[in-house]
């Protein structure tokens, strides 16, 4: 178990972390590449107003129509984008393993602030997958693939909270989850998930080619 | 198969379907492979919030199969998943889906969190299907029509020029002096007009050329070229959509015009300024001459006094966006304006502007024809519904699709209002100056009823020609 736990929390958080922070950089650069080509409205009708109105709008959770027709939910994604980004970011724990690492980290969360707000992440997920079940033209959509990511995308808080709670076996639960989250940051790149990047570039697009271009108000 | 069917079955095994051109279905995908498509494809979250934007899905009790994800997801998404290989039986499977349910008003990129462009993916899946020589029967014969004739109705340069001679003489006898000029050269405008102008409702080139003569305007109309419509972009057939955008471009810089304006038409609009330069090749994705559409020419004319009205209008009103000319033209307060200009009581729809529902005319749903008709009724209860709410007794509508469909709508409905363009209002509301009035007024009145009457006579006569032929 020690091994183990010494190669996932070497090696293999480097290799994790290499492959999503390059995986992002590759990707999001052959689309711009393709993009001089294929995508020459993108190009000629750009506009830093529009692009930033069109992502604002969709970063605060009832600034834009659609997100108003669904208040609730508009309130979880929310508040469940804003813990999934922050708690790991700031957690004392992390913070430690950084400072140990670099020399340096960030501000941190009291371990009772950052207990609550993993379980809100998880509360989140509870509710997503609800939502898919319960709602008809989201469950036809949902392929395995939808829900192994959504699941995926949980398992490090839940499996964090059930090491620092020492619920089950601590050495377990602990490689679990540095192994889930690097499975998680690997897939990242090459999935939907990729959204936490590409999503500033598809807003942009869309708020060139409905503002700039036409001055609508995608939101 | 039903029985009677298979009883009355040839004994003999059908023709096998012709094969699929698997090639020619892999260069439409890779043409249209860009960032913005893969990212679209690759990042959708499944989260359903487009459904609620798209009134199929609204008016068929939130049918799930008529979210504008799932629609994209079965057709598109397939196509690219299968490479291409495809079978002819899918493709003719799928017009039931991106024709008929979907009339690309893209109102569903407004409320995608990521902004994905769902119409503009249907689009590319009609592409596919077009060139496989696959979609609505109607559209197809349209197309054919656009490529050999240049105009969707097949209309010959000759009747264009003599309609547009016609409609100055019997119109001269109201406003004096007025004109159609043909093919003038440096001239501000050239109007362009959608071929059921001349062919079935003559009056509408009439009154715009009233409005245009009351107002000094220096403008021409081309003798080819002028049928801004493009409904080849609607059957997806890129080749054939190019053709008329780029006769029009052409004939403007031929004759030196300043602008090319269109007539009160949604999707020639958004042809001819948003996707006719990208179609030709046109630097910065910009016209070669710059469009401009009639909503805002009649603004300008009004608010800059070139036009006077005698009164207001004073029956309720409501205005009716088109998705090309609102949405997709960036025209909402521009539209808004005008009315508030021409009429007293306005009261307008929820949601509107830029948030409009679609008709459930557009995309090429009302040439698309009988076949899809019940649909089209069924869909557009979203909008009749809409109308009603706002107790108005007119509803203005600047786009002739939208026009035919708001007029089925109020038969089937039974809304009980009263369907219009801008054109007609203006001309009744219109002050005619003292130099343009006819000799004796009273004369002039009488003419014009009797102009109005004749030429819609004639023209119903023609349409019934016409059709029947």
């Amino acid at each position: 178990m020690d091994k183990l736990y010494e190669f996932l929390s070497g090696p293999g958080l480097w290799i994790a972390f290499i492959v999503f922070g390059l995986g992002l950089i590759i990707r999001l650069t052959v689309l711009l590449s393709i993009s001089r080509e294929k995508d020459k409205p993108f190009w000629d009708h750009r506009d830093a107003g529009w692009a930033l109105r069109s992502v604002f709008h969709w970063l605060v959770p009832w600034a834009s129509a659609s997100l108003r027709n669904q208040p609730f939910f508009a309130a979880v994604i929310f508040i469940f984008h804003v813990c999934w980004i922050g708690v790991p970011l700031f957690l004392q724990a992390h913070n430690m393993l950084f400072e140990e690492a670099f020399g340096w980290s960030l501000p941190v969360l009291s371990e009772g602030l950052a207990e609550i707000l993993t379980l809100v992440v998880i509360g989140c997920g509870v509710f997503f997958i609800v939502r898919r079940l319960a709602r008809a033209e989201v469950r036809i959509l949902t392929s395995a693939w939808d829900w192994f990511l959504l699941l995926l995308a949980l398992s490090p808080f839940v499996t964090g909270w059930l090491a620092f709670r020492q619920y089950g076996p601590y050495d377990l639960m602990l490689n679990l989850h540095i192994l889930l989250s690097e499975i998680l940051l690997v897939i990242i790149p090459f999935s939907k998930l990729a959204h936490v990047l590409l999503f500033f570039f598809s807003r942009t697009a869309i708020g060139f080619e409905f503002g700039a271009r036409r001055g609508a108000r995608v939101w | 198969m039903s029985e009677a069917a298979l009883d009355t079955a040839p004994e003999k095994a059908p023709a096998p379907p012709k094969p699929v051109d698997v090639k020619k279905i892999q260069a439409i995908l890779q043409a249209n492979d860009g960032a913005r498509l893969r990212t679209w494809l690759s990042i959708c979250s499944r989260c359903g919030l487009c459904a609620e934007s798209c009134f199929f899905y609204l008016a068929k009790n939130k049918d799930p199969k008529l979210s504008p994800v799932y629609k994209a997801k079965v057709s598109l998404g397939v196509m690219q998943r299968k490479k291409g290989k495809v079978s002819r039986e899918f493709l003719e499977n799928l017009v039931d889906v991106i024709w008929g349910q979907c009339t690309t008003c893209r109102r569903c990129a407004m409320y995608c969190p990521f902004g994905i462009d769902i119409a503009t993916m249907i689009a590319v899946a009609r592409a596919v299907c077009n060139s496989q020589g696959v979609g609505p029967a109607r559209l197809l014969e349209v197309t054919e029509n656009i490529r050999t004739t240049g105009n969707q109705m097949a209309m010959a340069s000759e009747d264009f020029v003599e309609t547009c001679e016609w409609m100055a003489e019997e119109y001269g006898e109201t406003v004096r002096g007025l004109e159609i000029p043909v093919d003038k050269k440096g001239a501000d405008y050239m109007y362009t007009v959608n071929p059921r102008e001349p062919m079935y409702y003559p009056q509408d080139m009439g009154m715009a050329a009233q409005i245009f003569h009351v107002a000094g305007l220096n403008w021409t109309v081309p003798s080819v070229g002028w049928d801004s419509t493009n409904l080849a972009m609607f059957a997806g057939n890129k080749a054939v959509a190019t053709m008329p955008v780029k006769a029009m471009y052409d004939k403007a810089l031929e004759l030196g015009a300043k602008a090319i304006l269109i007539t009160e038409c949604g999707h020639a609009y958004r042809s001819a300024k948003y996707e006719g330069p990208y179609w030709v090749g046109a630097p910065g994705g910009l016209p070669p001459v710059p469009v401009i559409h009639s909503v805002e020419l009649f603004r300008n004319l009004l608010r800059d006094g070139r036009i006077k009205t005698k009164h207001k209008f004073e029956h309720p009103v409501t205005y009716q966006d088109p998705c090309n000319v609102s949405r997709n033209g960036g025209l909402w307060d521009v539209g808004r304006e005008l009315v508030n200009m021409l009429c007293g009581d306005f009261r307008d729809m929820s949601p509107n502007r830029e948030h409009n529902h679609c008709c459930g005319g557009g995309g090429g749903y009302i040439p698309m024809g009988a076949p899809f008709k019940k649909r089209r009724m069924e869909s557009g209860r979203v909008k009749a519904e809409q109308i009603k709410a706002t107790g108005a007794k007119y509803v203005i509508v600047p786009c002739h699709n939208c026009f035919d469909q708001i007029n089925d709508l109020n038969k089937e409905y039974e809304l009980g209002v009263k369907v219009v363009s801008f054109k007609e209002i203006i001309t009744e509301l219109m002050v005619i100056p003292e130099q343009f009035q006819p000799m004796e007024e009273e004369e002039g009145a009488q003419a014009q009823a009797e102009a109005q009457q004749e030429v819609a006579e004639e023209a119903r006569q023609e349409a019934g020609e016409v059709q029947g032929s």
